[in-house]
């Protein structure tokens, strides 16, 4: 039951959003920006309603919804976190850091915690290289982490 | 005007936001009005200062005193005293290390120095980051009262599109992107290819790792964005400016839209700009997590809405870029290069920098450095005297290793090369790149083939799929890396690697995939001999590869034996 509470999406709502922009030369990324802001990520359902409503094929929109990282089409924990491990982070200590969250979460990275509040995701680059070793939960950005703080870090969203 | 004794000058750049900045600003505005201090005192809060390790940072003017890592806590005993006493909280003074001449700098004794006096500045000459640190990056009128828009106003009443062109030929700007091509020539293409709308693009999608100087560009000082795509759109012909902008930018894309509006409120955007026929508005577009897109056809790909990825080349986005009408596009500190060579002429720019690469360049100085941050110089200056003038040299007394210049894509220089100039034309020769700016220092506790690991997985994470040889050789660089750092590659995946790089440099279909065997065709170069000791003896010199056998010398040094 509770997938598909999930998967119930607010269509007049993604229907404005599409109506807003679709007199916009390329719309397509800023509507499923916002839609992904409305519904948590971008089901099937929704991407069929911006394909019909901006007149695309649902394949396009499909192929463009699967492309970019910040977009997801499966459902995502309550708050994502980003974890840098570009070569700036790498020789700044990231490695334990990384082998600290997963030992804190419990979750390889690309999945969420069972609890459904952590979606763990390894990224290139969040350009604050200056306080390496960074990690983002949800939208902020934590700089200069060791593996004690970075716990700390994480339990202030538990 | 209210005239005020002294300014306090808050750091809010991006990774001294990352620090509680913003708790040290606000119980400075309170600590200076509980005190009664608010009609001579202003705090102000400004863009990147530059010394990101060291923050938050506070400048006091007009002394110019640095105060380093300020917590809230600290704010009442630094109001008390320097602002009501006079006399310098000596705890949080920045104190630079000053070593003796060619020494390490660990042991040097430390010094005072105030901001026009540190080794960290005196160096730098600073024409995009003129007012990065300075000004308060949401003031239209701090930026104005600097000279700012006056360029803008200079060319629109004063020169002709084509003019403004020649002058940036003249001045010999290249492109600050990565592949230095001359910006007025760019434009020139785009001002006399046929077409009545014609765009101009900002690329800010900086995905490099190692790179954030156009993040701290865009915080600390937007107008010069918006001025110098004004004057890139006189130039062209175009009325229409996007800026696609990394969507992890949030405070970029917040500082740019405000500054956008400001400028249209005051009529320095939208039609008939300085009462002239010339229109011009800009709309900021944000990325959605892809390397790719900083590569400029694959931006034009997502901004048109699809998936980013490259184009083949010609045509040359100057005859037919996004929406297939001609483009110039152009990165960031590019664009704010320019309203500085306008104002004050092509002749001036060239007194800065080379004869074929003329002018500063932003670097980002990251990894085993003691100021890493932001810092802007002539272009020409030795690696050298980024490390260890204004980088205050490798800490914790370890020796360098090595620098990689340009970002991940780039290549990485031993302590042989350290007297490279650093311009395009020069870092080309030693098998490396200026790049983006970035600059990644490495003491030698690192170990060269697992930091190549970490640069070809990058690609492999990062290569768009369209083409073969991208798509498939990251996968086997990084492969043949991985191997290697296991014990497990042979002589024989070293010839395989030599001719798959050659392959992906000559058929990928854009710099990515053509710049992805670079790092390691460059440490394959200069640590060749690292590189047998992983393959032949199965060992690792700095205890790094776990697996490997490590002689017991490395393993006290790195600090990671029992």
């Amino acid at each position: 039951m509770a997938k598909q509470e999930k998967q119930a999406i607010d269509v007049d709502r993604v229907d404005k959003i599409v109506a807003r922009h679709a007199s916009r030369e390329g719309a397509l990324l800023p509507v499923l920006k916002e839609v992904q802001d409305l519904v948590g990520y971008l089901p099937e359902e929704a991407l069929k309603r911006v394909a019909l409503g901006l007149g695309l094929s649902l394949s396009r929109v499909y192929g463009v919804a699967t492309f970019y990282s910040l977009f997801y089409t499966t459902p995502k924990g309550k708050y994502v976190v980003r974890v840098c491990e570009s070569a700036p982070c790498h020789v700044q200590g990231a490695p334990e850091v990384i082998a600290a969250i997963e030992r804190e979460l419990g979750v390889p990275f690309g999945e969420t915690t069972p609890d459904g509040r952590f979606t763990l995701e390894m990224v290139s680059c969040l350009g604050v290289c200056g306080v390496a070793p960074a990690v983002m939960v949800e939208d902020r950005v934590y700089g200069n982490l060791t593996p004690e703080t970075v716990i700390a870090v994480l339990q202030e969203y538990r | 005007m209210r005239l005020f004794r002294a300014h306090v000058l808050v750091c809010a750049g991006t990774n001294c936001s990352l620090k509680s900045n913003k708790a040290v600003q606000d119980r400075l505005v309170r600590e200076v009005e509980r005190r009664g201090l608010a009609d001579e005192i202003k705090v102000v809060e400004t863009g990147c200062f530059g010394l990101c390790e060291q923050g938050p940072t506070v400048v006091v003017y007009p002394e110019g005193v640095l105060y380093c890592r300020v917590t809230p806590d600290d704010v009442p005993e630094l109001v008390e005293e320097h602002l009501l006493k006079g006399r310098r909280l000596d705890r949080l003074l920045y104190r630079e290390e000053v070593p003796a001449a060619g020494a390490a700098v660990s042991a040097g004794p430390k010094a005072f120095q105030t901001v026009p006096e540190m080794n960290f500045f005196r160096g730098q000459v600073r024409i995009v980051l003129r007012n990065c640190g300075i000004i308060d990056p949401e003031s239209i009128e701090e930026y104005i009262a600097n000279g700012g828009y006056e360029a803008l106003g200079k060319a629109i009443t004063a020169m002709t599109p084509a003019a403004v062109v020649e002058e940036v030929k003249a001045s010999g700007l290249r492109g600050r992107g990565g592949a230095g091509f001359p910006a007025g020539l760019k434009w020139e293409f785009a001002a006399k290819a046929k077409g009545d709308t014609k765009y101009i693009v900002c690329n800010a999608d900086e995905g490099e790792p190692g790179t954030f100087k156009d993040r701290l560009i865009l915080e600390g000082d937007p107008h010069a964005i918006i001025e110098g795509m004004a004057l890139a759109a006189y130039a062209i012909g175009a009325t229409q400016g996007y800026v696609y902008i990394r969507g992890e930018y949030g405070l970029s894309i917040d500082r740019l839209q405000k500054a956008i509006n400001r400028a249209k409120e005051m009529k320095l955007l939208g039609r008939g700009i300085f009462g002239s026929k010339f229109d011009f508005d800009i709309e900021i577009r944000t990325g959605a997590g892809a390397y790719i897109c900083g590569e400029e056809t694959a931006l034009f790909e997502s901004l048109e809405g699809g998936r980013g990825e490259p184009r083949l080349k010609p045509p040359y986005p100057t005859d037919s870029g996004l929406f297939g009408k001609p483009t110039a596009i152009n990165n960031v500190e590019t664009l704010a290069s320019v309203a500085q060579i306008i104002a004050n002429g092509a002749k001036w720019y060239r007194g800065f920098g080379t004869e074929r690469s003329p002018g500063t360049k932003v670097f980002t100085l990251t990894g085993d450095i003691v100021n890493e941050g932001l810092i802007e110089v002539p272009m020409g200056i030795t690696l050298r005297e980024i490390i260890f003038g204004i980088g205050g040299g490798v800490p914790n007394g370890r020796s360098f290793k090595m620098a990689q210049s340009g970002g991940t894509s780039g290549g990485c220089l031993p302590a042989a090369l350290l007297d490279v100039p650093m311009d395009y034309d020069e870092l080309a020769k030693a098998g490396a790149a200026l790049g983006s700016g970035a600059l990644l220092i490495m003491d030698d506790t690192h170990c060269i083939v697992d930091i190549a690991r970490v640069f070809a997985r990058f690609f492999m994470h990062e290569s768009c799929g369209k083409c073969v040889p991208c798509r498939e050789g990251t996968f086997r660089l990084h492969e043949f890396v991985e191997n290697a750092t296991k014990g497990k590659a042979t002589p024989q995946d070293l010839q395989t690697v030599h001719a798959l790089a050659r392959t992906m440099a000559l058929a990928s279909l854009c710099p990515l995939g053509q710049a992805a065997p670079v790092p390691l065709l460059s440490t394959l170069q200069y640590f060749r001999d690292e590189y047998d000791q992983h393959i032949n003896e199965k060992r690792c010199p700095t205890g790094t590869c776990r697996g490997l056998a490590t002689p017991a010398k490395a393993l006290s040094a790195a600090g990671k034996g029992a």
